[in-house]
């Protein structure tokens, strides 16, 4: 049996977690893993919710089904938490919905581990929770609202999914002919500061 | 075309050679036959470019004759030569 | 569209995957109206386009009709020629690729699967080449984005194949390979010329030298006989499906034929299946397969022409079979898969039950405990002999 990592980012439109998944994808293919990272594409607009699935294994992954029982929660907007993203639709289920016992969440607030768990609901359970505040970094080091790129680095620091080396030569090797320098630069010092500052518990 | 050969037919339909037209005897179309009257003929040959099915004979700028072997009897020769000249008449076929 | 590749392993989605092959193909003419979810297919391939990467005159038209038309009239005239599609872009593109198909001209289509409107759905299923599997057009389908990639390439040569001249229709499935990024070993350029080679027309209309007719009238005296020699060249493509799959094998060390079998050799009962929803069952039978349970799949990757004979040898000794259609033949007796498979074992007196199954329809999740699900009503069958529900939908 193929055993593989499973991941969901939770996020708005424009918060770019569809892109978070693909960098994070690049990233593990560079270290020789088989990845997936797949968007689930509603009618989106700016802020409606959006979700982004990552598969990671050393073997093919031949699973074509959506990500229902994530190890990994990142979720991008903490606004997301509590709320019932629609009603009716299978698709749309709360942030915590079907994560694995032990899950690992990572959220964007500069609330502390302890005050999420409580928000998330996850008081005495076995999941782990860390806090990062990956807007402000954003803010401070690419001038823009886009929380994905420091969520990136507290994985890296809160689990072993990846690395931050990994992950900031993939962004320099695949990304440098796309963007600015500038911008190259600014993404990199927020993956560094999102691994610097997660907090865990 | 060889309708005895089908099954050798050049796939989807084409036709391989150009000016295949010219095989297709449509002067059996006829029921009127333009008659020209030379001696009232200018040559402006007006007729020359109305003719629908290129029917019109002409040799070295001079109208000559009608290309009965494709000359469906439109009329339009008739009609469109000039009101001052009036050189075809549509005769009904004789058979 | 930047590709890095490490190891000769890159990380693309299927639909940039498929404007990456075209990109490497460089077609003559690719005339397209982009329509979810394979507009990225052509995002990604008019930057090759404008930036001098391809050769490509690119048409950029009013509707998919038009499109299509474009498409006939380039290949008419002797070009190579590629488009991308999906859903109601294929149901505008009807009429024309019958004349495509009937004017023999070898045109590549990626088709990206989506389901048709009403209600209005951007998601995959198979209803809108399925519906075209009659038009005369050769169809592949694909399970991953590699696939997706490695069908483009052998499409190209099964279309221009002497034997063949038939338009090609490879089809992925919409947003599942699409839009996931997934593993792919990349081809170098140089390796794509060589296996595609260079395109001649037998009758391009663009040689004034030798000029020829397309689209003329037939009548009853030979309408038939240009059907019957269309009828034996979409035949005659089977047996190149699976030269050109091997030649590519051979090359490039991935092999493709008619059909994928999976553990089908001994099992008591088989799933079939067409493209991504393969993989998940696949799971399911390495599942059930720890459990002790004799379970198989047969995933076909060529549907037009249907390799019946193939599919029939390899399904004829099993108890029961259940196809997977991701489309519903409305009010017909059962879906395609299930249409052809259950006719095809019908020259056995000895034969399998054979259930039809609808599944995700509009992009509805197709999960592991759905094919298992389906497996242990098969081995039920197998055992009493006995089917409960001929024809019924699932993923509900």
């Amino acid at each position: 049996m193929t055993a593989y990592i499973e991941i969901r980012w939770h996020g708005r439109a424009q918060q770019g977690v569809v892109t978070a998944a693909k960098v994070l994808g690049e990233a593990c293919l560079r270290l020789g893993k088989y990845v997936q990272a797949f968007p689930e594409f509603g009618p989106e607009r700016m802020g409606a919710p959006v979700r982004a699935f990552n598969r990671i294994s050393s073997e093919p992954i031949r699973l074509h089904c959506q990500v229902t029982e994530p190890k990994y929660v990142l979720i991008a907007d903490s606004t997301l938490i509590g709320t019932a993203l629609s009603k009716g639709i299978e698709s749309s289920g709360s942030v915590t919905e079907g994560a694995t016992e032990d899950a690992v969440f990572i959220v964007n607030t500069p609330k502390s581990p302890d005050e999420m768990r409580s928000e998330l609901g996850l008081k005495g359970k076995k999941a782990h929770v860390y806090t990062v505040d990956a807007s402000k970094i954003s803010l401070e080091t690419i001038a823009r609202l886009m929380p994905n790129t420091p969520l990136l680095g507290a994985l890296a620091k809160a689990t072993d999914v990846i690395t931050l080396d990994a992950l900031v030569e993939n962004f320099k090797e695949n990304y440098s002919k796309k963007f600015s320098p500038k911008v190259v630069e600014g993404n990199i010092a927020a993956m560094n500061r999102g691994f610097q500052e997660v907090k865990g518990e | 075309m060889n309708m005895g050969k089908m099954k050798d037919l050049p796939i989807g339909g084409v036709i391989t050679e150009g000016g295949t037209a010219h095989e297709y005897v449509t002067g059996g179309w006829r029921k009127l036959r333009p008659v020209l009257d030379k001696d009232k003929c200018t040559d402006c040959l007006i007729c020359w470019v109305m003719c629908p099915d290129s029917a019109i004979i002409v040799e070295d700028g001079k109208m000559v004759g009608f290309d009965l072997e494709h000359c469906k009897g439109c009329g339009i020769c008739a009609e469109e030569c000039p009101d001052k000249v009036k050189a075809i008449k549509m005769e009904e076929e004789t058979g | 569209m930047a590709v890095t590749m490490v190891k000769k392993q890159a990380g693309l989605t299927g639909n940039s995957a498929v404007a990456y092959a075209m990109k490497q193909i460089n077609p003559d003419v690719c005339a397209a109206y982009p329509i979810t979810p394979s507009t990225q297919i052509m995002e990604d391939f008019s930057s090759y386009v404008a930036d001098g990467k391809v050769d490509t005159e690119l048409i950029t038209a009013e509707s998919e009709h038009s499109a299509m038309s474009a498409c006939i009239g380039a290949s008419a005239a002797g070009a190579r020629v590629m488009t991308a599609t999906s859903s109601q872009g294929l149901a505008l593109m009807w009429e024309m690729l019958y004349i495509a198909s009937g004017l023999r001209l070898p045109i590549v289509l990626a088709n990206v699967n989506r389901a048709l409107s009403a209600p209005i759905n951007i998601h995959c299923d198979h209803s809108d080449s399925m519906g075209a599997r009659d038009s005369g057009w050769i169809q592949i389908y694909s399970e991953t984005v590699q696939e997706a990639y490695d069908n483009l390439f052998q499409a190209v040569r099964i279309a221009e194949s002497e034997k063949v001249l038939l338009p090609v229709m490879v089809c992925l499935d919409g947003f599942i390979t699409s839009h996931a990024i997934e593993n792919i070993s990349l081809l170098e350029d140089a390796e794509v010329s060589q296996f595609v080679g260079g395109y001649k027309a037998q009758h391009p209309m663009l040689d004034t030298d030798n000029p020829v007719t397309y689209g003329a009238m037939t009548l009853p005296d030979s309408y038939i006989i240009f059907k019957h020699q269309q009828s034996e060249a979409i035949g005659r493509a089977k047996d190149v499906v699976v030269e050109v799959g091997k030649e590519f094998g051979n090359r490039f060390g991935r092999e493709y034929g008619l059909m994928e079998k999976y553990r089908l050799d001994d099992a008591d009962v088989a799933i079939v299946i067409l493209s991504s929803a393969a993989g998940t069952t696949k799971v399911a039978v390495d599942e059930l397969r720890a459990k002790g349970k004799k379970v198989g799949l047969l995933r076909p990757r060529l549907f037009r022409p249907f390799p019946f004979k193939e599919i029939a040898d390899a399904l004829k000794s099993i108890k029961a079979v259940a196809c997977l259609d991701r489309v519903d033949s409305f009010s017909g007796f059962g879906s395609p898969l299930f249409n052809e498979i259950r006719s095809t074992l019908y020259e056995f007196e000895k034969r399998p039950k054979v259930i039809n199954k609808i599944f995700g329809l509009g992009g509805r999740d197709y999960k592991v405990k759905d094919a298992v699900g389906v497996f242990e009503e098969l081995l039920k069958i197998a055992e009493t002999g006995k089917v409960e529900t001929l024809i019924k939908y699932i993923t509900l």
